[in-house]
């Protein structure tokens, strides 16, 4: 592991299991977009300053661009390639699409990845709280209003539906 | 793609392991998050052979609380794990009220607390990519031998831009540093050195392993920035603050820091103006104006020198009004 020849890499990556053989100093941005071709991560300014390249480890998002492969090893990484089940979207990705949400696409990943950890965590949050959610998510379309609003329409669909089969349970 | 330089990856699982390839390799770096390290590497500024990984090292990864009533915070806590810790929202709450200022959330869930610390200087003639730095001609921490900002003299004045140490200061907080030589502890406060270059007081086979606050019992403590873009911007001025008070309301130490002003975070000595006071609104604006007096910020962050000094005034008192409240 210390030689900057190729080293083995195994990643567990949207519930698959992945092996490659990459350089040490390779990130995992590099990794995703170039070995597993899941180009759903974006590549903005690759410093850490945009989070396009936001993926979530073991839950919690981390930026790909400044995380190497080999130390996302042992972790549970989720994608934006990972969100949606069986070809069928999330309320938050529906929602993203009724609201306009996304504009030119390139942070939209991201952004989705960061406003889905928050309604984990979150199921009814204010604007102000969505928007404190998805600060480090720039959108360079400056399409922020629409995000928020798929955020709130989400979670009140959500909201909806569990309350819809409580109901129908009792 | 902007890709990192090759470098040899080493990633020791005990503090032991780590000190031992530091003292084998001597020109290796330490890196942790990488939040800052990388983006350094990735525009050129340092390009380190080998780097050691503190990720593994379980000795990093704790936070206890001492007999005498001290915290001790494991440097290789992620900001995240610091601020979601029950001990730390119960003892520390200006930490946890401080630590969503630092960076987006992504980051704060990389970096660690010994990485902010570590944090290195900036300058708007550094911080840019390899392209523009040889376009401008390089500076004192690049590969040239002439300072951008201040071309007459000899030093770099690049400017400690991490959020937490002016606060940590104020609170009164020490280090600890491991080497294979041995241990040292220090006042986090003599870290740091006014060099834009050489910026921390420690050997490149020093880790910094742990931070201890000491028992704060009736402090009132603080920290606000200065940043264009209210989500994400590294600080054009930080204060910290932390004031102590007996029962009848009088002041009895008072510790200002100011960061993002010079090369290191400046203790200001003109808060113990305060000592032995009340505090009220036109003593403290008397005192942030003495410490605005003494700061002088160069032009190598966002806005202008002069906006930045002026604010220093605005901030201190903002900030000690808030305590004093």
């Amino acid at each position: 592991m210390s030689e900057t020849e190729n080293v083995v890499v195994t990643l567990n990556v949207n519930g698959e299991t992945h092996t490659v053989l990459a350089p040490p100093y390779e990130t995992l941005l590099e990794t995703l977009r170039e070995r597993l071709d899941l180009t759903g991560t974006k590549h903005g300014c690759e410093l850490g300053e945009c989070s396009a390249c936001m993926v979530l480890m073991d839950g919690e998002p981390v930026l790909s661009c400044l995380t190497l492969s080999l130390e996302a090893q042992g972790h549970a990484l989720t994608t934006i390639e990972g969100v949606a089940k069986n070809g069928v979207l999330t309320p938050l990705q529906q929602a993203y699409i009724e609201s306009g949400a996304s504009q030119c696409g390139y942070c939209t990943p991201a952004m989705v990845l960061s406003a889905q950890t928050l309604l984990d965590k979150n199921p009814s949050p204010t604007r102000q709280e969505i928007r404190d959610a998805i600060a480090g998510n720039l959108c360079r379309c400056t399409g922020y209003v629409q995000i928020v609003d798929a955020v709130e329409l989400a979670a009140k669909r959500m909201r909806e539906s569990v309350e819809d089969r409580v109901r129908r349970e009792t | 793609m902007i890709r990192l330089p090759p470098f040899r990856f080493f990633t020791p699982g005990t503090l032991t392991e780590a000190t031992r390839l530091f003292a084998e390799h001597e020109r290796a770096v330490v890196v942790s998050g990488g939040t800052d390290l990388y983006p350094n590497m990735k525009r050129l500024q340092v390009s380190p052979p080998s780097l050691i990984s503190l990720r593994g090292v379980r000795e990093l990864k704790t936070i206890q609380a001492g007999a005498d009533g001290s915290i001790h915070l494991g440097a290789g806590m992620t900001l995240t794990q610091i601020e979601r810790h029950a001990l730390v929202r119960e003892r520390v709450p200006s930490l946890v009220e401080a630590i969503p200022l630092v960076s987006t959330l992504p980051l704060r869930n990389m970096g660690t607390l010994g990485g902010n610390l570590c944090l290195d200087t900036r300058c708007h003639f550094i911080n840019q990519t390899p392209f523009w730095r040889q376009a401008v001609g390089s500076c004192l921490k690049d590969v040239g031998d002439v300072c951008r900002v201040a071309p007459g003299g000899s030093r770099c004045w690049a400017i400690a831009s991490a959020d937490l140490p002016p606060l940590l200061i104020a609170l009164g907080a020490r280090i600890r540093l491991v080497s294979e030589r041995g241990e040292r502890e220090i006042p986090l406060s003599e870290l740091y050195r006014d060099d834009g270059i050489h910026y921390l007081n420690k050997m490149q086979d020093e880790i910094l392993t742990r931070v201890i606050l000491p028992r704060n019992e009736n402090v009132r403590a603080g920290y606000l920035k200065l940043r264009r873009r209210g989500a994400f911007d590294f600080p054009s001025l930080g204060v910290g603050a932390a004031l102590q008070f007996n029962a009848d309301g009088v002041c009895e130490s008072a510790r200002v820091v100011l960061g993002a002003v010079t090369s290191k975070p400046l203790e200001m000595p003109q808060a113990q103006g305060l000592v032995g006071e009340k505090l009220s609104a036109p003593l403290i604006a008397g005192v942030a104006e003495a410490i605005a007096l003494q700061a002088r910020p160069l032009q190598l962050a966002d806005y202008t020198y002069a906006f930045r000094k002026q604010m220093v005034a605005v901030y201190t008192s903002k900030l000690l009004n808030r305590l004093a409240d």
